[in-house]
């Protein structure tokens, strides 16, 4: 252990709800885009989700409303360190979207991709059971767009950088392709718990 | 071959360079051996790092600090320094307030002292320096900014280079004895005589896209997100490509 001395830090906290490496941001919600945010309103969104499934389906905002709405509260993980607790969103389950496109036995990886055209990867698993979401309210509100609105997926078990601002689609495919980050030297799952940072970790 | 997926959407702002794995999993002592105060507030810590990969511009690293008892602290900063093989980096660090790492470098650190980094990290804000970069950044977002002007003076890069920097008043603009022809300081509080007071501007950005080189800009934008989301639309609205703007915000 190379102890830096003088070194102290933040009075400890038992919270088991802390990945390691992380801290707990409080109120802080950080913004860490690395595009311009888009100006894209509701009425402009859409959703697809194709590749290896039965039937390619695209929603509009009307019909992403029209399925079941669902709500995840507990925490979220940035990969540049932070946590935020007891965050509260609102949407759809992406189970609902799933169940109706009919994903294939092949589909193993899916690429979830922006109307920016930001890309991220994530094996399926990670995606269905009731793990992931499409957002489009935080705490009772719309999702500002900085924060991703009008909706963002959002796979709260990851690091947050998976939880694709500006969602418009997923493609299923029976392989892992990098996104963004991932091109970029980020890791390919980006477990908080497993502190997956970086390719390698 | 890794295949890569191309969204039917806008193909995002592509990557600047290949990043390999390797260098940014190994944490690396890094010996702390001059700090040279910038502003009130800032203040460029150097480190020897000896088996330093070496970076780009614009890349930033892993910091972290371990207490008696095992607990870390990690953060992410921007590297200040440009590329050479001195075997050293320099980090430029806000005192924030309130924060564990900042607080440690503002008011405990004294060369000799050793801490841990890992990187360089990221490929997507690299600039290796080939392609005509308009600069903007407020604050200490400045940092990963000032490594490309570095860079651009050590190599006597011909490649056009120009930086936007905005600071509260000059007591606050960190690097202010080594900008040159290239940079336009832009104060938002108190400005030294003949200059005006106020934000960043279209006026300002305006003249740069005006007298964009062949090939056109590639923008490198660095600051709070609130800046960021200034800076950016501003370029934007004066017609600079989206898919040709890079953002790193603090956070």
């Amino acid at each position: 252990m190379n102890v830096t001395r003088g070194f102290t830090g933040r009075p400890r906290v038992d919270n088991p709800g802390l990945p390691p490496g992380q801290y707990d941001a409080g109120d802080d919600w950080p913004v860490l885009s690395a595009e311009v945010t888009p100006d894209l309103t509701p009425a402009d969104w859409t959703f697809r989700i194709d590749g290896l499934v039965e039937e390619p389906l695209t929603w509009d905002w009307g019909a992403a409303h029209a399925l079941p709405t669902s709500v995840y509260e507990g925490d979220i993980h940035c990969v540049t360190s932070w946590s935020k607790f007891g965050v509260r969103f609102g949407g759809v389950s992406l189970d609902a979207f799933l169940e109706q496109v009919r994903p294939l036995p092949s589909a193993t990886h899916a690429v979830a991709y922006a109307h920016t055209g930001y890309t991220t990867n994530l094996p399926l698993a990670d995606l269905t059971g009731s793990r992931a979401w499409i957002a489009w309210e935080y705490d009772g509100r719309p999702l500002t767009p900085e924060h991703g609105g009008p909706a963002r997926l959002l796979v709260p078990h990851l690091y947050f950088w998976k939880s694709a601002k500006w969602i418009a689609g997923l493609r299923l495919l029976d392989h892992d392709e990098p996104g963004f980050w991932e091109q970029n030297g980020y890791h390919a799952r980006g477990n908080p718990w497993e502190e997956q940072r970086y390719s390698g970790d | 071959m890794t295949e890569i997926f191309t969204p039917p959407t806008r193909f995002a702002v592509p990557g600047r360079i290949a990043v390999g794995d390797g260098t940014a999993n190994r944490w690396q002592t890094a010996t702390l051996t001059e700090i040279r105060r910038e502003t009130p507030r800032a203040a460029t810590f150097r480190f020897a790092v000896p088996a330093w990969a070496g970076h780009l511009p614009g890349q930033h690293l892993m910091l972290r600090l371990t207490a008696a008892d095992g607990y870390t602290a990690q953060r992410h900063y921007s590297i200040a320094s440009a590329p050479d093989d001195s075997g050293h980096i320099e980090l430029t660090l806000d005192h924030v307030d309130g924060g564990e790492v900042s607080g440690w470098f503002h008011a405990e650190a004294r060369p000799g002292d050793r801490v841990e980094v890992r990187g360089p990290l990221s490929g997507f804000f690299a600039w290796p320096g080939d392609r005509a970069a308009l600069l903007i950044g407020a604050g200490s977002g400045v940092v990963p900014l000032m490594s490309m002007v570095r860079h651009h003076r050590a190599r006597d890069l011909s490649v056009p280079l120009r930086l936007l920097v905005s600071a509260r008043g000059p007591e606050q603009l960190i690097y202010a004895a080594e900008y040159g022809p290239e940079t336009t300081p832009v104060f938002t509080r108190s400005a030294p005589p003949g200059l005006l007071v106020g934000r960043l501007t279209a006026a300002h950005v305006a003249p740069l896209l005006a007298e964009r080189p062949p090939g056109g800009w590639e923008a490198y934008v660095c600051g709070s997100n609130a800046f960021a989301e200034h800076a950016s639309r501003l370029l934007v609205a004066a017609g600079q490509p989206v898919d040709r703007i890079r953002i790193e915000r603090f956070g």
